[in-house]
């Protein structure tokens, strides 16, 4: 493209080259132009878990809207969410309470910026550059998912169902109990060891690596997890906490959200817009679940604490005020089979409450468990996992504690399935937050905040100003010195220059790239960076000019000049792309509008400013260049 | 206008190489005795900047930091009065919610007035340490790309001489933010590949030059022609060097103090990089001993190159001359 193909040597161009660049001319400006309309503040209204939004409900948000009297810019019902633009930001907050209270539970409400780009714009797909955190405001938080958790998770899984073939082929066992990163399966002696082996080879020899060890102390199995195992129950905790996160996140009303993975264990979260971030952080960060599991009544649970012996098949758990208490080993529903929990007040005693629904084994579990079981007692253990130091061997070491609580002992008092309350709460939030976190499911395994940017909305729109100014006193400095040094010439490459900024926005807007302050940074220092080839090329026009004609100067001064353009800017190329591949987050940003600018200005650069040159002086009578 | 000057440059190549193992050693002396002043992508650690709607009094918000437990915190202005920015190290056993949470309450109970947040910055310190390392290998990469390109593209000599020059700039860009104690965070980092980047442009582009004078200039000895092409490229480098540097003050002044650590590298780098592409990367190809064989032999297409410029020289000639005949045909007519 940036050789003539024909090797005529002749300062004009053919038609074609000049329809080229009118065509890309005419293109970039397109899309670089829905940068200039700006946003409007909108709230969006997208339906909750398992809700669908209807036209109805639309008119009833913007009659609702103007009986309050705001002022509606428009009213958008389209992929089942409402997108209602506004003309001011005070009547923005107003709109979404008022949304809220309308629409309740029914839908997630949240503020957004739209961009108020104009419909024939919108028709050929061109959008405004889809701008940062550091620029629009907002959090960004990495989370680290701990696999070991998330392996002996998977390894917990099995022990069930291990257990449960075991007994089918009457192979008698004394323990099944996930140590040392492996499952033990230990056997009374060698007969019901033998019986065992061949059960369990035949069962789970696809995802586990079978170790029999039958001269150990007692005959026993060990199985591993193959290593193809692992690496399927490390994707599945992943996506388990992706999935979660996004629930957790569509509770907190955020418009547009991003929620990713990164390497192999990591998940970035960005909330664009999010002002309180303490509260986000909480939401994001709690990695609890709940337990429903009835109540050991045989045996005394102040005994079991002294000695730290609980009777067969119970388990020594404490309510928050310290109070011991024994509850049955087998868990009759987790987390996992809630489909929904909200908070409310029990009409009868005044006190917070949390209604729940199972999904359906959840229910026929409940239905099987409390129809033997009326009369007795169940509990609602909260579990809940922080991380804290601890001291060994003089040396802080990070662990990870999990808490079990016991948050309520109720007395079943009769058969119930999928739908039932959990009362004996402190206060409304502690409701709330419970129900909130019912809902959102439970995670694979625990993860934590090892990386957080929160930039105040204050502080993005300081960054949009100062890069803004930056791009404009910098590019018209460089035109300036262009002009001053090149004449003519210079004015022509400043054409260039300004093309290149057109399309170095337009690709950012094409491509939907972040833009970020560093990027803007990038394409600060491609202006600069830019004019490099046509100061190449008009100080060769100058030298050549001094040993041969006007005409042959400019062609040789465009021709030798192109290899050494070339050899450059690939060169700064390949520092951008080591750039982009071990960069993170903004340092991309910078990466990404660095190589677009080296890319379009090799462009209009070269081709741009030859095309003009050649209009204006190629094969023509000319006395003097002025350069 | 131009009256050919020449500026011996190739012949204050010694003084040049003094200064330069100065300012290298002097860089090296401050990297090791100083170190660098990391900023928390690479040491871990909590950032908080505040926007007080008074003059923000420093001093009392440290004492009250200090009641508060965070000891090792520092506390400074950020541009302006009424801005700050507290820096606190990694805390034993808390994590990001809970330190600028306890920041922000502290300070709101002590202060009237409204506080603004207008950023929490927080990096676990495994993944300061991952950034590092990762920060260091890109820089590795980044240069044994290149020290393959050059070598691909010119000759192993040119290769070692541009790899030199670039390891120079960085060193000395490092060493100005070792002795200043400027943080140094990612986006420095990013300008430092950045100026890598543009110190070798400005040094391909003279080589590019030296290669062509090697080929055209029937004589002169390699010192010769090799300062003839930094010569031919002095408007060049000085024009490209001042619009860059022009930009990167821009922004320097007007792009806010999260940028200024990336502006001042970019800066410092085009500055040190300009000098070595003229005085560095040359010297060291010469020293090494690059000669016009070595450039002759290796391109191999040199000659039926050189042939085809010729004759597409001839074919620009004739054409030209044909059409000076029929201009001058038409104003016969005429």
């Amino acid at each position: 493209m940036f050789q003539s193909q024909k090797k005529v040597i002749s300062n004009q161009y053919p038609t074609w080259k000049y329809l080229l660049l009118v065509l890309v001319t005419v293109l970039g400006t397109l899309y670089a132009l829905p940068n200039l309309y700006g946003d409007d503040p909108a709230v969006q209204v997208s339906p909750a878990k398992s809700v669908q939004l209807t036209q109805q409900d639309e008119q009833q948000v913007q009659q609702a809207l103007k009986s309050a009297g705001i002022q509606i810019k428009s009213a958008k019902f389209e992929q089942g969410k409402i997108l209602i633009r506004l003309t001011n930001e005070s009547d923005q907050l107003k709109a979404k309470s008022i949304i809220k209270q309308l629409l309740d539970r029914k839908a997630v409400v949240a503020l957004n910026l739209a961009p108020a780009t104009p419909e024939w714009l919108q028709a050929i797909g061109a959008k405004p550059m889809y701008l940062g955190l550091d620029l629009r405001g907002g959090v960004h938080f990495l989370m680290d998912v701990d696999m070991d958790a998330a392996i002996a998770k998977h390894y917990l899984r099995y022990v069930d169902d291990i257990k449960t073939s075991l007994r089918e082929v009457r192979a008698r066992y004394l323990k099944v109990v996930y140590e040392n990163q492996q499952l033990e399966i230990v056997f009374k002696d060698k007969t019901n060891f033998e019986k065992g082996l061949k059960a369990i080879e035949q069962k789970y020899k696809a995802d586990f690596i079978v170790q029999p060890q039958p001269d150990a102390q007692l005959p026993m199995v060990v199985l591993k997890l193959s290593k193809k195992a692992i690496k399927e129950a490390k994707t599945y905790a992943l996506k388990q906490n992706i999935t979660t996160l996004r629930n957790r996140i569509n509770e907190l009303g955020v418009a547009e959200p991003v929620i990713q993975q990164q390497g192999e264990r990591r998940i970035v979260v960005e909330l664009p817009g999010v002002q309180d971030t303490a509260r986000a952080k909480e939401i994001l960060g709690a990695t609890a679940t709940l337990e429903f599991r009835l109540v050991e009544e045989k045996g005394d649970p102040y005994r079991a604490e002294k000695t730290g012996y609980a009777p067969h098949g119970a388990k020594l758990y404490h309510f928050r005020d310290g109070r011991p208490i024994l509850l049955k080993r087998d868990i009759i529903v987790s987390g996992d089979n809630v489909v929904n929990a909200q908070s409310g007040i029990d009409t009868r005693s005044g006190t917070p409450e949390v209604s729940v629904t199972l999904d359906s084994a959840g229910g026929r579990k409940m239905n099987e468990t409390t129809k033997r079981n009326i009369g007795n007692r169940m509990a609602v253990v909260y579990i809940e996992n922080h991380l804290i130091k601890v001291n060994k061997d003089g040396k802080e070491v990070k662990k990870r504690v999990t808490t079990k609580d016991v948050i309520n002992a109720a007395v079943i008092r009769g058969q119930f399935s999928n739908r039932f309350q959990i009362t004996g709460l402190d206060s409304p939030q502690e409701a709330q937050d419970l129900a909130l976190l019912l809902r959102a499911g439970s995670l694979a395994a625990p993860m934590e905040i090892v990386e957080e940017r929160t930039i105040g909305p204050s502080l993005g729109a300081d960054n949009i100003r100062q890069g803004f100014m930056s791009v404009v006193v910098g590019f018209l400095l460089v035109l300036v010195i262009m002009a001053w040094r090149y004449k003519v010439f210079g004015m022509i490459a400043n054409l260039a220059l300004v093309l290149n900024l057109v399309l170095i926005v337009a690709i950012l807007s094409l491509l939907q790239a972040t833009l970020t302050m560093p990027g803007i940074a990038g394409i600060v220092l491609t202006v600069g960076m830019a004019v490099d080839a046509n100061v190449l090329i008009f100080e060769r026009i100058r030298e050549e000019m001094r040993v041969g004609s006007i005409q042959q100067a400019i062609h040789a001064g465009y021709e030798k000049a192109f290899i050494t353009i070339a050899d450059a800017n690939i060169t700064t190329l390949l520092a951008a792309i080591v750039l982009f591949s071990f960069g993170t987050g903004p340092i991309k940003g910078f990466a990404v509008t660095l190589s677009i600018g080296i890319i379009t200005s090799m462009f209009t650069a070269i081709v741009g400013t030859r095309a003009i040159v050649n209009w204006l002086y190629g094969n023509k009578p000319v006395e003097k260049l002025p350069i | 206008m131009e009256q050919q000057k020449m500026i011996n440059f190739m012949g204050q190549r010694k003084i040049a190489s003094i200064i330069s193992t100065i300012l290298v050693i002097g860089s090296l002396f401050g990297l090791f005795v100083k170190g660098l002043n990391l900023g928390i992508d690479f040491t871990g650690g909590t950032i908080i900047e505040l926007n007080y709607d008074r003059p923000a009094d420093v001093d009392k918000i440290r004492t009250v930091l200090q009641k508060t437990g965070f000891d090792s915190a520092t506390v400074q202005n950020f541009g302006s009065a009424e801005d700050v920015l507290i820096r606190i190290a990694p805390q034993e056993g808390m994590n990001s919610a809970q330190i600028s949470n306890k920041v922000l309450d502290a300070l709101r109970a002590e202060t009237q007035g409204k506080i603004d947040v207008r950023r929490v910055e927080f990096v676990g310190p495994q993944v300061g340490e991952e950034l590092t390392q990762d920060g260091a290998l890109a820089v590795i990469y980044a240069l044994i790309g290149i020290l393959i390109y050059v070598a691909l593209r010119f000759e192993f000599r040119f290769a070692v001489g541009s790899v030199a020059a670039l390891v120079h700039d960085v060193i000395i860009t490092l060493g100005v933010f070792s002795w200043f104690q400027i943080q140094f965070d990612l986006t420095v980092l990013a300008a430092i590949l950045a100026v890598i980047g543009y110190s070798l442009n400005d040094t391909i582009v003279v080589f590019d030059r030296v290669r062509e004078n090697f080929r055209t200039l029937r004589e002169g000895s390699p010192v010769e022609v090799t300062n003839i092409a930094v010569n031919q490229m002095l408007s060049r480098t000085i024009m490209t060097s001042l619009t860059t540097l022009v930009v990167l003050l821009a922004l320097f002044f007007l792009g806010g103090e999260i940028i200024h650590g990336f502006a001042l590298a970019l800066i410092v780098g085009i500055v040190v990089g300009t000098y070595s592409s003229t005085y560095i990367a040359s010297a060291i190809a010469l020293a090494l001993g690059v000669s016009k064989a070595d450039l002759m032999k290796p391109e191999k297409t040199g000659p039926s190159a050189e042939e085809a410029e010729a004759e597409l020289q001839r074919a620009f000639l004739e054409a030209e001359a044909r059409r000076e005949a029929r201009l001058a045909e038409k104003a016969s007519k005429s």
